[in-house]
């Protein structure tokens, strides 16, 4: 029986566990849920993930939501190679230590990005407030020289010599950022540099399907219900 | 020390019983992480030197904690040379390490997603809400001088209301614990986030019996002696909440304060 995953290739975490996936040859249903579409508050949607987040994973009667989750789910259960998820305590302590400090720094802080230059001139049919934009830039500028300082160093990649899941899950954040038209590689060759790497190791093929989405996001259609949803949450946003 | 001493050598004070020889836990109990890896730590008999932080005195920003974790944050880990930030990489590095008992965190595939769902979840939810109404209500008023606007306390309380409501029918459904029907890492997360009342003796779990029955679940898996221990220190926490706060500290929380309201 193959797994089922529930995805929508605007979100960040959506295209960590597409990536994952597809360099691992896992195969797996495309479930296409589109969050423009409001689709995930429909009832189907909220028997398989009740959280009414993406991405989701079925496997047979067994439904795991949180993309970290369903990232170290499939490595175990598909036995990618070692260096997805080392098996080294210490690398793979590594490995959790980016994975658990991202929710909190880089999600956010890259993602906003996304609703600060797209959504809200979608939605609201006005630019983002100059001082609450250059207040995310900050942020993320923060975020950014945490992550080459404490997580990148001068190794290759993030648990070391070998592409992780780490690396994955920070890419497609970061990216989100990149997306929305903002260049977090700007000034900033040690990134780029490691940006290089990641994609060299992903491939063109996988990265075109991944990004078909996100690569134009000013072209994406909202319905009613999605809008509402998303004006509710930028005007918290704007407070 | 002067002395002829029959005894040879003089072992000084602040040496490290070889047992606890390299595992270093920097913590600052009045922190939900840290008093996590803590609990998890004692409950399970793994030998460490408790390097005790307190934030409220800047100890995070010192140089020499910079070289343990950079992001200055607690708790941190040091082990040998290995050092370690985020308490739940921590939690999973010492159940891996020490080999604890397998339910804490299940090496059955789907039981272990269970745990990882959790653990990932709670960061953006029940962790940081909880931590930001605790903020609003006693850190706040102290640092700013002033109680909080009333509604963003009241916003504050809806969202943490919102992940406690997840926490039950997502999470813990029927289920003795939040995983299954032993205790996981999971629980001892959601139990130190959740189950300390709040300054002003706010029970958070007031009014859902079925999180309050889960919290008597975990009381009696963690037992009497530890549960006491980190009474204790809450006390202790609510106590200095009336204190000084260093003023170097002081600053940084008030302009954090502010951005955040």
């Amino acid at each position: 029986m193959v797994v089922q995953l529930y995805l929508d290739l605007l979100s960040q975490p959506c295209r960590s566990v597409f990536i994952f996936a597809k360099m691992n040859s896992i195969p797996f249903e495309f479930e296409s849920v589109q969050l423009c579409n409001g689709d995930h508050f429909s009832e189907q949607y909220g028997k398989v993930n009740p959280l009414r987040k993406v991405p989701a994973l079925k496997d047979g009667d067994f439904a795991l939501a949180e993309s970290v989750a369903i990232l170290l789910y499939l490595s175990r259960k598909c036995n990618t190679p070692d260096h997805w998820y080392p098996s080294d305590l210490q690398k793979r302590a590594r490995v959790d230590e980016f994975l658990s400090w991202q929710h909190t720094s880089i999600r956010p802080n890259a993602g906003i990005m996304l609703w600060l230059k797209v959504m809200i001139p979608m939605t609201l049919e006005k630019t983002c407030p100059a001082e609450k934009l250059a207040a995310a830039v900050e942020t993320l500028n923060e975020t950014l020289q945490q992550f080459e300082d404490k997580f990148l160093q001068d190794k290759a990649f993030i648990a070391g010599e070998e592409i992780s899941i780490a690396d994955i899950v920070a890419y497609s954040e970061l990216m989100q950022a990149f997306f929305a038209g903002h260049d977090i590689f700007d000034g900033r060759p040690k990134l780029a540099a490691w940006q290089k790497r990641v994609e060299s190791k992903i491939g063109q093929d996988i990265l075109d399907e991944a990004h078909k989405m996100i690569q134009n996001p000013k072209q994406m259609t909202v319905s009613q219900t999605a809008l509402e949803a998303y004006k509710v949450r930028i005007l918290k946003l704007l407070q | 020390c002067g002395l002829t001493c029959s005894l040879s050598p003089c072992v000084p004070v602040s040496s490290t019983p070889a047992a606890t020889m390299g595992l270093e836990l920097y913590l600052d109990l009045m922190s939900p992480p840290c008093r996590w890896v803590y609990m998890f730590a004692k409950k399970n008999n793994i030998p460490f030197e408790h390097k005790q932080m307190v934030l409220a005195k800047g100890e995070q920003h010192s140089e020499a904690f910079a070289k343990v974790n950079p992001l200055k944050k607690v708790p941190a880990l040091k082990d040998g040379d290995f050092t370690l930030a985020e308490s739940t990489a921590i939690l999973v590095y010492l159940a891996q390490k020490h080999k604890t008992a397998d339910h804490w965190y299940p090496s059955d595939l789907q039981k272990r997603a269970r745990v990882d769902e959790f653990l990932a979840w709670q960061h953006t939810t029940l962790t940081m809400n909880n931590g930001r109404l605790t903020m609003l209500k006693t850190m706040a008023p102290m640092v700013l001088g002033h109680p909080v606007p009333a509604e963003k306390v009241d916003a504050a309380v809806q969202d943490l209301n919102m992940s406690l409501k997840q926490m039950e029918e997502k999470f813990l459904q029927d289920k003795t614990f939040l995983t299954g029907e032993e205790i996981s890492l999971a629980d001892l997360v959601a139990f130190t986030t959740a189950a300390q009342p709040l300054g002003g003796g706010l029970d958070i779990l007031e009014g859902r019996p079925k999180l309050i029955a889960w919290r008597q679940h975990v009381e009696a898996e963690i037992g009497e002696e530890l549960i006491n221990e980190m009474n204790q220190v809450m006390e202790k926490a609510k106590a200095m909440l009336g204190g000084p706060v260093d003023p170097a500290v002081k600053e940084m929380m008030k302009a954090y304060l502010q951005k955040m309201l």
